[in-house]
């Protein structure tokens, strides 16, 4: 089975590739949503001073700004890319678990390619029904980066199961846990997309003349992407919910205890409880807007942390990176 | 999402439908005000601190914080020897944190203290809650509002009527029904010219995030309590031996403040034998053990006797406890003989895997026979290998070339004052080094069934080879070890239920949309004006599609009921 998981290896570095294409693609349309909301604020500029009514003016920024007439090409091209990179990033992770003979989530390496794969296909999904391209390039970029670090750095052989880790809850837990991940993700994209989004707004009402980046114009409003935020991690708070459980479970049977605060262990409650934070913050007065979203913020903060830092440098039951 | 800029109760109070919410919740109608003087004017005021939604906020953000030293630190109750580490690593630091409870965070008073502060201030929070919600329960939807139009989902249509009063209140009694079957509670409320239906759903919005937090609340209490009633003890069992499950018989024992002596049921457990499989050199992951099965014979208290394996990740239930596998090892049978040829110890001694290829550490306490007290530290090889600085390791954990080496020491033990001491360690302060190190002598060095001289002619030691007669390799020289650990806790079932409870509250309290809805009918002359309009209770991402889908399958429905009593006019006309 060598050969298939070399080919998983060349199939996920294209899919890297792909994605930075992807990537690129998503960046110029960033760039071009500027150019747009500067054309159409030169537009309206010109109406107003060839003294037609304000009436016009205000409906042609308001059609720009709907993209009706924008039909998006780069935007388009990138999430043809990212389609195709999926494609591939599924067929590697297929061919890592046949030549493993199990599930390919059981050390770093596969916990990343898995656990990305999971957020593009939440980035698709959602897709189908909402135009997040806006957060193509985070997704994209995100992606790239973990994994490449984790395919340069984590890279294990195929190696057997260690006897722990043969359960279904291995099955169950590391999948959940690596779903919620992608809707956190989504939503901490969300979020700091709102927090530019508030500054703006600020700004504008400031009348300061410099508004952060044009793009944002193009963009849905502060309260609309806070509102997307606290769905996805809502959902995703869920399945970390089920992930705990599962977890406590799992650990009753592997070690005779369902709760120890190992440091894994640990972290997973630190971060459940810094979105019970989240969730409570968006129902208080003062705190909803620009609190949460900094704590949606810190939750994804904790939950790579958790990923990266904990999974390799931290000694505990969990030593499962496969380093 | 909410509505409320829109909200037409929002300036004349919330109806009773409405769930209860602390004041500062962004739905809460009043804001907080100065407490008046006086010691319950005061408390009042404080407690209603204490079960306010930022207090809430901010006792999980401190909880989740104080959580983190716990993971940089090693637990005492997690990983002991992590702790007796790091003291010997820092000894000038550690009194400091130890006073802090940094090694014991999660039993510490001040974590203690924020998760219980915590929970007094959601059962604050959730009992005035729970008695509204039951009222809410039986409350009407409220009124309609006089200007729908006003809200954020409104939709309007007219339609033609030769009767436009019947025709209207026809309308709304369609809407009713439609309404019912979709699960909402319904209210008439017909007057002043219009006829409208008010109805209202998603009481299990509330009624999941009641569940919700009251299941924290369960999980804790049972969590608490079980632990009162759960032991947890570690037995190391070595093949073709017995233990009994009585507290004497455990090498260590946790239990909780209500387990009695009598608490234990005294069944007996013999290691029949231990199997594990080693990946092959050569092949990826060589070495790694797995399959591990510690086969054992249960005498059950009433005398009955089975045999089964206990697994990692399958715990054997035995007698309402949990027998689990902990860990595995070698137990070398040694024999010393004094002097005069005597034998004075016998045993097989477990020692502690230090690598992955089973290079393990053991310790023989020899306190009687000798003139004086003997000690014995050792190293056991399965595939004894020499690294280049001519030090011993092991290369493979199987017994393929099993090597015993050991240093001897005399003098005093320690063990006569009754100071407990582990039997993995040997205490060499008050002790004379007669082999290995500077001492000039070699270690002792031996293979199975070979014996070796002990210094100054104190005797002879032996390493028994447990192999059947007649086996012409080493596979079966040295008995293995079990590590075992036997867990009784019934409470881990009902905490169990108590996390899916919370997770079925929370399912419910998030995705669970809670709204009202309205239809009116306005009759005037030929026509009848049908509005639709709903409004959110909370985050509700769905509202307008529902309003939507509302006014369309009612207008299908008139339209249905107007074709069905057209085709009705015309069979009346043609019989007349
Ligand atoms: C162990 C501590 C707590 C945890 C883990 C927790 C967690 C949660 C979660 C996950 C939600 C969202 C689900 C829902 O909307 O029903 C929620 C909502 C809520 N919690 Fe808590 N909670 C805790 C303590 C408290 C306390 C002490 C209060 C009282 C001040 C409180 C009041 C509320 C309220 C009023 C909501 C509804 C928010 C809304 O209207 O959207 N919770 N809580």
């Amino acid at each position: 089975m060598a050969d298939l998981e070399s080919l998983s290896v060349l199939l996920l570095w294209t899919a890297i590739a792909i994605y930075a294409l992807a990537f690129t693609a998503y960046a110029f349309d960033l760039a071009r949503r500027s150019e747009e909301s500067s054309d159409a604020k030169l537009r309206e500029a010109e109406l107003v001073a060839s003294g037609r009514t304000g009436i016009i003016a205000a409906a042609s920024a308001s059609s720009s700004s709907s993209d009706a007439a924008s039909p998006r090409v780069m935007a388009r091209i990138g999430t043809s890319l990212t389609v195709l990179g999926f494609v591939l990033h599924l067929a590697a992770t297929l061919a890592r678990g046949i030549a493993a003979g199990r599930v390919p989530w059981a050390n770093n390496y596969e916990f990343a390619m898995t656990g990305t794969l999971l957020i593009m296909l939440v980035y698709l999904l959602v897709l189908t029904r909402l135009d997040l391209r806006f957060l193509g390039t985070f997704i994209t970029g995100l992606v790239v980066v973990l994994l490449g670090v984790s395919a340069v750095s984590f890279y294990v052989i195929v190696t057997p199961l260690m006897d722990p880790l043969k359960s279904v809850w291995l099955v169950i837990h590391v999948f959940v846990a690596s779903l919620s991940t992608a809707f956190f993700a989504l939503a901490f994209a969300l979020s700091v997309t709102q927090l530019m989004q508030s500054r703006r707004a600020r700004l504008v009402a400031e009348g300061a003349e410099k508004i952060g980046p044009r793009f944002l114009a193009t963009l849905p409003t502060a309260d609309r992407l806070e509102a997307l935020a606290y769905r996805f991690a809502t959902i995703g708070f869920i399945f970390w919910t089920f992930t705990l459980i599962a977890g406590a479970i799992w650990a009753q049977d592997a070690w005779g205890r369902y709760w120890g605060f190992d440091v894994k262990e640990t972290w997973t409650f630190i971060i459940w409880v810094l979105y019970a934070g989240y969730i409570h913050a968006r129902a208080t007065r003062g705190w909803r807007g620009n609190p949460s979203a900094w704590l949606s913020i810190v939750g994804f903060t904790a939950v790579i942390f958790n990923f990266t830092i904990v999974n390799v440098f931290f000694k505990g039951l969990h030593a499962y990176s496969g380093l | 999402m909410s509505s409320s800029p829109s909200d037409p109760q929002a300036g004349s109070g919330a109806a009773a439908s409405d769930p209860l919410r602390p004041s500062d919740h962004v739905d809460g109608g009043s804001a907080i005000v100065q407490p008046r003087l006086g010691v319950t004017g005061w408390l009042r005021w404080g407690w209603r601190q204490l079960t306010s939604m930022r207090t809430a906020l901010v006792l999980l953000l401190i909880l989740a914080i104080a959580a983190i030293p716990g993971s940089l630190f090693p637990q005492r109750m997690a990983d002991p020897n992590g702790v007796t580490q790091w003291r010997a690593d820092n000894p000038d630091l550690f009194p400091v944190l130890d006073a802090l409870d940094l090694f014991d965070v999660y039993m510490s008073p001040w974590f203690s203290a924020i998760y219980l502060l915590l929970f007094i201030s959601l059962i604050g929070c959730v009992i005035p809650r729970i008695k509204h919600h039951a009222k809410a329960l039986r409350a009407q939807p409220p009124r309609t509002p006089v200007r729908l139009a006003r809200l954020d989902d409104h939709r309007e249509v007219s339609r033609e009527s030769e009767n436009p009063d019947a025709a209207a209140s026809a309308a709304v009694d369609t809407a009713e029904t439609q309404l019912k079957s979709l699960g909402y509670r319904v209210a008439r409320f017909d007057g002043r010219g219009t006829y409208s239906v008010s109805a209202e759903r998603g009481y299990w919005r509330e009624t999941g995030n009641l569940v919700f937090h009251l299941a924290l609340v369960g999980v804790l209490v049972t969590v608490g309590v079980g632990g009162g009633y759960s032991y947890t003890g570690q037995q190391v069992i070595v093949e073709e031996t017995t233990f009994v499950n009585t507290l004497l018989d455990y090498s260590s024992i946790q239990r909780g403040r209500f387990v009695t002596e009598e608490a234990l049921e005294p069944y007996a457990i013999t290691l029949d034998s231990f199997d594990v499989s080693y990946v092959p050199a050569g092949s990826p992951g060589a070495g790694q053990a797995g399959d591990f099965a510690a086969n054992i014979t249960v005498r059950d208290a009433d005398g009955e006797v089975w045999s089964d394996a206990v697994r990692v990740n399958h715990p054997l239930p035995v007698a309402g406890d949990s027998i689990y596998l902990l860990g595995n090892g070698y137990a070398p049978t040694i024999t010393v003989r004094n002097a005069e040829g005597t034998v004075i110890f016998r045993d097989d001694v477990p020692f502690l895997p230090q690598d992955s290829a089973m290079t393990s550490l053991g310790i023989v306490k020899i306190a009687d026979g000798m003139p004086e007290q003997l000690g014995l530290q050792g190293f056991f090889y399965p595939t004894q290998a020499e690294l280049a600085t001519g030090a011993f390791t092991s290369v493979y954990p199987a017994l393929v070339n099993p090597v015993l080496t050991l240093n001897v020491y005399e003098g005093d033990l320690g063990i006569d004052d009754g100071t407990p001491r582990s039997v993995y360690v040997l205490d060499t302060t008050d002790m004379t080094q007669l082999t290995g190190g500077d001492t000039g002598l070699e270690s002792i060095e031996l293979a199975p069934g070979e014996s070796a001289d002990l210094p100054n002619g104190l005797g002879m030691i032996t390493f028994e080879n447990a192999s059947p007669d007649g086996s012409a390799d080493y596979e079966n020289s040295v008995k293995r070890y079990a590590s075992l650990q036997i867990h009784h806790d019934r409470s881990a079932v009902w905490v169990l239920v108590f996390s899916l409870l919370a997770l079925a509250g929370l399912l419910l309290a998030l995705f669970v949309p809670r709204r009202r809805m309205w239809v009116k009918a306005t009759p005037a002359d030929g026509t009848i004006t049908l509005e639709y309009a709903g409004l959110a209770r909370g985050e509700d991402p769905t509202l307008a599609a529902a309003v939507d889908d509302l006014a369309a399958a009612h207008g299908s429905l008139l339209d249905a009921q107007a074709a069905a009593s057209d085709t009705a006019a015309s069979d009346t006309q043609k019989v007349g």
